[in-house]
């Protein structure tokens, strides 16, 4: 079924994405529990999240997230729509072309400090 | 035109790929939400402590944290169960990476449920 081109680039992709928010997300759920034990303990934890070098992987978080929603959306389409697989390659430009339309201004601001902005 | 659907015929595997479309459209809302606010309103500069007991004042962003937790862990632990499947083979294996997997996601969802629902920011319990 998947011969190389942006079906397989998608399906790769999404894949990628998932397993690496689901990964996140173990470590977020952790990191929220220490609310319990007090502002010191989890001021000392999310220390981690403060750090410069975090920052691009703050926004590779967000970036993954919002990559993996928008392929969500196209592959419910096409599930729903099946006819929409006739103009599959057409859908997955337009929505490449929105992501990094998106994404780009999206990292500048997020990363503002580390330009010193 | 011959339709091609990925769609399971039916049981289980069917329940599970409505169940991940119903969590998708759900999140698209949530988590996008829960991004703005978190990664761009405020930053991990701007969060601590103080933050999170000033909005966990309300019950409305406990039960927004509970949705995204519920749905969140449960939809990416159907979509690790589809990557196992992949490339588990035998039959014992999956059986007990699913047990495995499902333990780990009542492990994760009682640690977050517990949190949210708990959480006094006078009361610190441990150390």
């Amino acid at each position: 079924m998947y011969r190389g081109g942006p079906g397989m680039l998608a399906w790769a992709l999404h894949r990628i994405t998932g397993l690496a928010v689901l990964l996140f997300l173990f470590m977020h759920i952790i990191e929220t529990s220490m609310l319990g034990l007090g502002p010191g303990v989890y001021n000392t934890t999310i220390s981690i999240y403060r750090q410069r070098w975090f920052k691009p992987i703050e926004f590779l978080l967000v970036a993954a997230v919002i990559f993996h929603a928008g392929n969500g959306i196209l592959v419910m389409l096409v599930d729903f729509w099946p006819a929409a697989t006739r103009h599959y390659r057409r859908l997955f430009l337009a929505g490449a072309v929105v992501y990094v339309a998106l994404i780009i201004p999206l990292g500048f601001f997020m990363m503002r400090r580390l330009f010193g902005l | 035109m011959i339709r091609r659907t990925v769609r399971p015929a039916g049981g289980a595997p069917l329940y599970l790929w409505f169940f991940m479309r119903v969590s998708a459209i759900l999140m698209i809302g949530l988590v996008l939400g829960h991004l703005y606010i978190m990664h761009v309103l405020n930053s991990t500069d701007t969060i601590d402590f103080a933050f999170v007991a000033q909005r966990f004042t309300t019950p409305f962003w406990r039960a927004y944290d509970l949705f995204i937790l519920f749905f969140a862990l449960s939809h990416g632990l159907i979509g690790l169960r589809g990557v196992l499947d992949d490339y588990i083979r035998s039959r014992p294996w999956r059986a007990a990476a699913e047990g495995a997997l499902w333990t780990v996601g009542v492990v994760f969802f009682l640690l977050g449920a517990l949190i949210l629902m708990t959480f006094q920011p006078g009361a610190v319990r441990g150390p």
